[in-house]
């Protein structure tokens, strides 16, 4: 086969690939890392054009969790990382007036019951948290069994009643959690909409509030659950991943978009890309999503049966849009923009916003987060105007009523609230944009518009994910390896990343 | 369309059933995949001398018959079965079977090449959700034309000579080709193949032609000596050609409760039927895993056992003390005078010679405990010259 | 007088605790709050000639270990399987269960025919799991919190039987176990009928939907019991559910134990941190060494136990466990069997269940009108005539219907249910059958319509939830009722749970009544020789 050789390919420069490559490069390997877009990034990827003098971060638009692994060897602030703002507060709009939320310090009535749940659910988080920096256990024979014991028995440290607590907490609602620790209509709003950000699920349904301990698992430059914005947002974020992968020798090639996947069914030799170029590496790694690489890029032909049907049936409903809109002011939310805003006024509106999801159909009353990065970073938005973006929850990736009806009925009924909540904001409005979960698809490939690549839950997590045959990263083509948000530990923290990187190194030894 | 009284009759009667009726002097019908065939006409071991000395009917309309038609249907074919598809010429048939993606056996069963684009796989067992899933990505579509197809099977050393006085010139078709003959006003696909180990061709028409293709053989092979046969002497005679039978020497891997029941081709004896260079295929590489890690657990073996009392549902030991398998097929072989058996060994007993059977022999009402040496010996039992000569000879 | 133990309740766990510590030569007095026993398993005579069964309505969690150790059938019970069942569809056509195998085939095929053929490998993937779990049930399930020599034992015990499978059998069970049932079927199914008369386990007596994960273990719950050794099938017990309670009495009383009815507990007696008996209303005194309660742990703790005498996280934790009732029931007699034109003549659809939803969407949103707090508007029920195969519990040509019906809320908005909202959660379910069997509601005589506000009442279930606990994991095994008092134990010594919201749940199993005298009778150092263990599952 003619074309360039390098000892790896990397597909997709997300954080995740771009995490990988670096580690990899690191340790001496020629990688050669491919983004299909103009520019890295992957979800931290800047909008292209919302409005002359306005930028917007396409999908996400904070950072929860950068593996610490990974910031430790990026170093990104050599590469030119600033924050804009860290440790970002939280606040509910509501009926009942706004409620600001700094980590485990709340206002309001709730604050003792706040602080308390935080903290065991943040000691929780810790204790769970050394699962996300391993490649997930075998549940048979060949285990990594230290690492395994070592983490099981961090868990037992917790002391037997914060153990037991943790096995009866671990796959329950994050509803009834609310309900039972906390009185403030807000606080159990803010708690049910964090458990279910970017899920395909409602707070009243069992293993939610799991995914509120992932969340609180992560952490950016050692402060735990902190939520940061880089200054000039999460494309920023991107470019300094993106320096810093090629300071470590990474070869990043933009604008490279991989037609194929080269395999005999055996072994993999290469990419094709889209512009008939031809790529040879016998490791290609792939951060691209699951379904992505195998279905679409190496194609069933070379898989087994059982194993592609698998794959197909793999979750991955998107449940989230995203909307921008240009606004030519300040809008007024009645609190301090310097925070993220969460628009849901009780457990019950984050619930009822799911509804009508699980038929395709578009909510009345979408709850939504909010970020205005103009608020944080003035370069946003032309003097006096803001950006406001946000997350729309829930949105159905599959509508009944078809797609563009969708998109107008889910914008008109977010306006709807955010005028409510902001009134006089629908005519600030120079240009709204809204990002159904299909459009999502379309515009980053993320199958069925979820930002995990595949849901993110508790029957796709650990040793289930994606699925059972694919949770070691490693594919059942020799040198082909999968990583990013839809592998173990799914997110863009950049630790799917480091974690197939260490496997894919210790597969070579 | 299924009637919405079914239910009423869950067991249906095939397009032959009208003649196989009155001939089934006992009444003696079996369930065969939501049919009803005769298990015996009247008399099980005149039936098998039939199918040995001259030639049998048997209704074979139950079997399962998919339809895989499309421009990449043999590739999705090589894809899904463990032959080689795409060298299978048009107009010829290959036994075959396919596994999941752990290497274990799924199904085995006979694939028709009835045209470049065309062909049908005829099993024993259901697959649909198998086949559709595994069409995944493939130009092809596939169709359950069990009941559109009746098929009857002719064997025994005068079959060829039946078809002859029946007007179908056969003597050109070679061992696993078919070909097709106007009928009435239809036509009857012959493929010579069959579940006997003897000459033999197996006739497929459609469910409306079905009558007239049974008198008109009827009609010309009576005098020949043709008669009707039930289920049991074909079972016997194909024990006698040491065939394998799904949900008797197997289990499909699907259908499987118990983890450990199911098999690989390799185990089973198929090993020789995987084209391993044919590109990618499902379950190939379990298959290789453990043809290079020689961890097959099973090995299925014929047996030659001393007396004439049957094994069918024995033990095998070795050295008359542990477990080392167990007998699924097992008969006193009249064709043979051989008391035959085919059994799984545990691969760490296959190459020993220790080997007994313990066989329970009931006799009027009591049980007889027999612990036999057992041979091993080789698959088929029963392979006469006659079964492939080209032309067939005339008896 | 002092009893060796007294149980509280009468209801079929009670009593099957009741009958194993008699058998060891214990002295049992059983008392009973209502003039009748039976608690949910019950039959009952409401309107003249017509027994209803009156809660609960199918005997198929039965364990038969227990039924075999305790001699229930020399003591009149009979169990009688299912024949049929159908889910009709609105427009008219139904989609019917036979168990004849190609029978069922044919009629899914008529539906789906690649669905048809699925139904064999998903039946054969719920068996598996179903084989797995049965021996689990009568086993008191360990402490993963300590290190006690029997909770590691215990844990050893459960690894090696999952590491007796498969890789790739573990991960499908974790998933299974995880899972909603939509998503499950929809690796197998593709015909939405199809899927909404698989689903129907999966919800039942549940405060969950369909799409809620977590509800595919439901359906296994539902689906582990067996009659006569054919897992998952579902049969009447003959004369109705009280049948089994009536054997259950009638056992005890043969070895030697008392019942007494119309006798309800006011307070447990706690002195020095043990149980030294109980006070009934009315104020008479029972001593006993020991105190069962058979009653849910919400009831029995917070309502019969001083709160001084608990310890105060162990009454949170009480206090956490959610026993949200999710279901209603109507009981009617008829004047003849309902005609539903959809049904050919003869079907033997009227001698197992029906259903009317012919969607997993209409059962979830039947869901959501639960967690809105009404009565669904569209309601899921599963109707049964136990009178088309049971000759005993109606005069002839009259029968019996039994109407299972999700979802009813333990509150309506907020507030208590008021006897009209009962009387239009009643019209809303016959409108309904009439719906799909024009003329029904003329055959009706009697209705009795029991909302989670008369299941609580007269039952004794609290919040109306007929499992006694809602079967989530945060409640399941070594979580159930509360963490660290899996076995069957309370910090109060001799106070002992035996109901349904101890391991395994709820359903007419049995198995809680009898893991919990096992337990008692170890404590006791009496022999638990004539108590099975599970049997072994070839």
């Amino acid at each position: 086969m003619p074309g360039r050789f390098s000892d790896i390919i990397v597909i997709g420069a997300g954080p995740n690939g771009l995490a990988c490559a670096t580690r990899l490069a690191q340790k001496g390997r020629r990688v050669t890392l491919l983004e299909a877009e103009a520019a890295p990034g992957g979800g931290a990827r800047a909008l292209p054009d919302l409005a002359p003098g306005y930028r917007s971060p396409a999908l996400a638009h904070l950072i929860w969790q950068f593996d610490p692994r990974a910031e430790a060897a990026m170093d990104l602030s050599r590469h030119g990382l600033e924050w804009a703002a860290q440790g970002i507060p939280t606040t509910v709009l509501s009926p009942d007036g706004p409620l600001t939320i700094r980590g485990g310090l709340a206002e309001g009535p709730d604050a003792g019951a706040w602080a308390t749940l935080y903290q065991r659910m943040l000691c929780f988080a810790g204790a769970l948290e050394p699962f996300r920096r391993m490649t997930p256990p075998r549940l048979a024979k060949d285990n990594s069994w230290g690492q395994l014991a070592k983490n099981l028995l961090k868990l037992r440290a917790l002391g037997t009643h914060d153990f037991r607590e943790l096995l009866r907490v671990l796959l329950i609602n994050a509803h009834d959690v609310a309900q039972d620790e906390l009185t403030d209509p807000r606080l159990r709003a803010a708690l049910c909409f964090d458990a279910t950000l970017g899920a395909w699920a409602g707070p009243r349904s069992p293993n939610t509030l799991i995914l509120w301990l992932d969340r609180l698992a992560g952490q950016i430059g050692g402060q735990r659950a902190s939520l940061g914005m880089p200054k000039g947002g999460m494309p920023a974020l991107a470019a300094a991943m993106a320096r810093a992968a090629e300071a470590a020798g990474v070869t990043l090639r933009q604008g490279a978009r991989v037609a194929r996947i080269v395999t005999d069914g055996e072994r993999v030799s290469g990419v094709t890309l889209a512009d008939g170029g031809e790529l040879r590496a016998d490791l290609v790694i792939s951060a691209i999503g699951p379904k992505s690489t195998l279905l679409d890029l190496v194609g069933p032909r070379a898989l087994d049966a059982g194993l592609v049907t698998r794959l197909r049936h793999q979750k991955s409903r998107g449940g989230a849009a995203k909307l921008h809109l240009a606004l030519s002011a300040a809008p007024d939310f009645g609190t301090d923009l310097h925070a993220r805003m969460i628009l849901a006024g009780d457990e019950h509106e984050v619930e009822s916003a799911f509804n009508p999801v699980k038929y395709g159909e578009v909510p009345e009353r979408p709850v939504m987060e909010i970020l205005l990065p103009s608020a944080f970073d003035p370069g946003h938005a032309p003097e006096g105007g803001h950006v406001l973006s946000a997350t729309v929850q829930f949105a159905p990736h599959d509508p009944k009523i078809g797609r563009d009806e969708a998109r107008a009925a889910m914008l008109e009924a977010s306006l709807a609230r955010l005028e409510a909540a902001a009134p006089g904001i629908r005519r600030m409005i120079v240009r709204a944009d809204l990002l159904m979960p299909y459009d999502i698809e379309r515009q980053f490939g993320m199958a069925g518009g979820n930002w995990h690549h595949g849901e993110l839950t508790v029957e796709q997590m650990l040793f289930l994910r994606p699925i059972p045959q694919l949770s070691r990263y490693a594919t059942p083509i020799r040198g082909l390896w999968l990583t990013g948000a839809g592998t173990h530990p799914g997110g863009m923290s950049g630790a799917a990343g480091w974690n197939t990187a260490g496997a894919v190194l210790e597969a070579r030894q | 369309m299924i009637p919405q009284r079914h239910y009423e009759k869950p067991l249906r009667e095939t397009p032959f059933h009208p003649r196989t009726a009155p001939l089934n002097r006992l009444q003696n019908w079996g369930a065969w995949a939501g049919y009803m065939t005769p298990s015996c006409y009247g008399d099980s071991a005149m039936e098998h001398t039939g199918i040995r000395n001259t030639a049998t009917l048997y209704d074979i309309s139950p079997m399962i018959k998919y339809r895989i038609r499309g421009p990449e249907a043999a590739d999705y074919l090589n894809r899904l079965t463990l032959r080689d598809a795409a060298r299978l010429p048009v107009g010829a048939v290959h036994y075959t079977a396919w596994t999941d993606d752990a290497g274990q056996v799924m199904d085995d069963g006979t694939l028709f090449r009835l045209g470049a684009d065309d062909f049908r796989l005829c099993c024993q067992e259901r697959h649909l959700p198998w086949l559709l899933d595994s069409a995944w990505g493939f130009d092809v579509t596939i169709g359950d034309e069990t009941d559109r197809i009746a098929g009857l099977a002719l064997q025994g050393p005068v079959s060829a000579t039946v078809l002859a006085a029946a007007g179908f010139d056969v003597s050109a078709l070679k061992p696993f080709r078919l070909a097709t003959f106007p009928l009435s006003a239809g036509e009857v696909t012959i493929s010579r193949t069959g579940f006997t180990g003897d000459l033999g061709y197996e006739l497929w028409t459609t469910p409306e032609d079905a009558l007239v293709l049974w008198d008109h053989l009827m009609a010309h092979g009576a005098p020949l000596g043709l008669v009707p046969t039930g289920t049991d002497a074909v079972m016997l005679a194909r024990t006698e050609a040491g065939f394998l039978t799904t949900n008797l020497d197997f289990i499909p891997a699907q259908q499987a409760l118990r983890e450990d029941r199911t098999r690989s081709p390799l185990e089973l004896g198929l090993g020789w039927m995987i084209a391993w260079d044919k590109g990618p295929f499902t379950g190939r590489r379990a298959l290789m895993a453990e043809r290079e890690g020689k961890t097959s657990r099973w090995a299925l073996v014929g047996l030659d056992i001393p007396g004439n009392v049957s094994a069918e549902g024995s033990i095998l030991y070795h050295g008359k003390r542990r477990e080392a398998g167990f007998v699924t097929a097992a008969c006193w072989s009249p064709t043979l005078k051989r008391n035959i058996a085919i059994a799984h060994v545990a691969a760490k007993y296959a190459d020993c010679r220790d080997l007994w059977v313990e066989i329970y022999a009931l006799r009027e009402l009591q049980y007889h405990k027999l612990m036999l040496p057992v041979t091993k010996t080789e698959r088929p039992f029963f392979a006469p010259d006659r079964r492939r000569a080209t032309p067939p000879g005339r008896f | 007088m002092t009893y060796d133990a007294v149980i509280l309740g009468a209801g079929h766990n009670g009593l099957v605790t009741a009958c194993y510590l008699a058998r060891a030569g214990m002295k049992v007095l059983v008392v009973e709050k209502n003039d009748w026993i039976g608690g949910a398993a019950v039959s009952r005579e409401l309107t003249p000639g017509f027994t209803y069964s009156n809660c609960s309505y199918v005997a198929s969690l039965f364990r038969p270990e227990i039924m075999r150790d305790l001699e229930l059938p020399r003591h009149g019970l009979q169990i009688l399987p299912y024949e049929g069942g159908a889910v009709l569809q609105e427009g008219g056509g139904y989609l019917g269960m036979f168990r004849d195998h190609d029978a069922n085939r044919r009629e899914f095929a008529r539906h789906s025919p690649r669905d048809a053929e699925a139904y064999d490998i998903y039946s054969r993937d719920v068996l598996r799991h179903c084989r797995f779990i049965r021996p689990l049930l009568l086993r008191t399930p360990p402490d993963p919190a300590r290190f006690r020599p029997r909770d590691m034992g215990e844990l050893l015990w459960i690894g090696k039987q999952v590491s007796a499978l498969s890789e790739a059998q573990i991960a499908g069970m974790v998933r299974f176990w995880t899972m909603s049932i939509s998503d499950y079927l929809d690796h197998y199914f593709e015909n939405p009928v199809i899927k909404a008369y698989l689903a129907v386990s999966a919800i039942i007596g549940t405060a969950l939907g369909p799409m809620s994960p977590g509800s595919a273990y439901v359906l296994l719950h539902h689906y582990m019991g067996d009659v006569d050794g054919n897992i998952g099938a579902w049969g009447f017990a003959r004369g109705g559910m009280g049948a089994i309670t009536r054997a259950l009495a009638s056992s005890l009383r043969s070895s030697g134990g008392e019942i007494r009815t119309g006798a309800a507990v006011e307070k447990v007696l706690v002195k020095g941190g043990r149980t030294t008996g109980v006070v009934l209303e009315g104020g008479d005194e029972i001593r006993a060494k020991r105190v069962i309660s058979n009653m849910d742990v919400k009831r029995t703790m917070l309502r019969h136990v001083d709160e001084a005498d608990l310890p105060g996280d162990y009454i949170a934790s009480v206090r956490k466990f959610k026993t949200r009732g999710s279901s209603g029931k109507l009981n009617i007699a008829l004047d003849g069997v309902p005609k539903f034109p959809a049904l050919p003549e003869g079907s033997t659809a009227l001698k197992g269940d029906l259903h009317f939803t012919d969607s997993i969407e209409k059962m979830e949103r039947a869901y959501d009108d639960w967690k809105a707090g009404h009565f669904s508007r569209d309601p899921f029920q599963d109707v049964m005539i136990p009178t088309m195969i049971d000759p005993t519990m109606t005069p002839p040509g009259k029968h019996f219907m039994s109407c299972f019906v999700q979802y009813a809320p333990p509150k309506i908005e907020g507030r208590d249910w008021t006897d009209a909202d009962r009387d239009a959660f009643g019209q809303t379910c016959l409108d309904q059958i009439e719906r799909y069997a024009p003329g029904f509601k003329n055959l009706v005589l009697h209705v009795e319509v029991r909302t989670p506000r008369e299941l609580e009442a007269e039952v004794g279930l609290t919040e109306g939830n007929i499992f006694q606990g809602e079967l989530t994991f945060d409640q399941l095994l070594f979580n159930r009722p509360v963490p660290g008092y899996a076995n069957y134990r309370t910090p109060v010594r001799d106070l002992w749970i035996c109901g349904s919201s101890t391991h395994p749940g709820g359903g007419v199993m049995g198995a809680p009544g009898r893991n919990a005298a096992a337990e008692i009778l170890r404590d006791a150092k009496l022999s638990v020789r004539d108590m099975s263990d599970a049997w072994a599952v070839l």
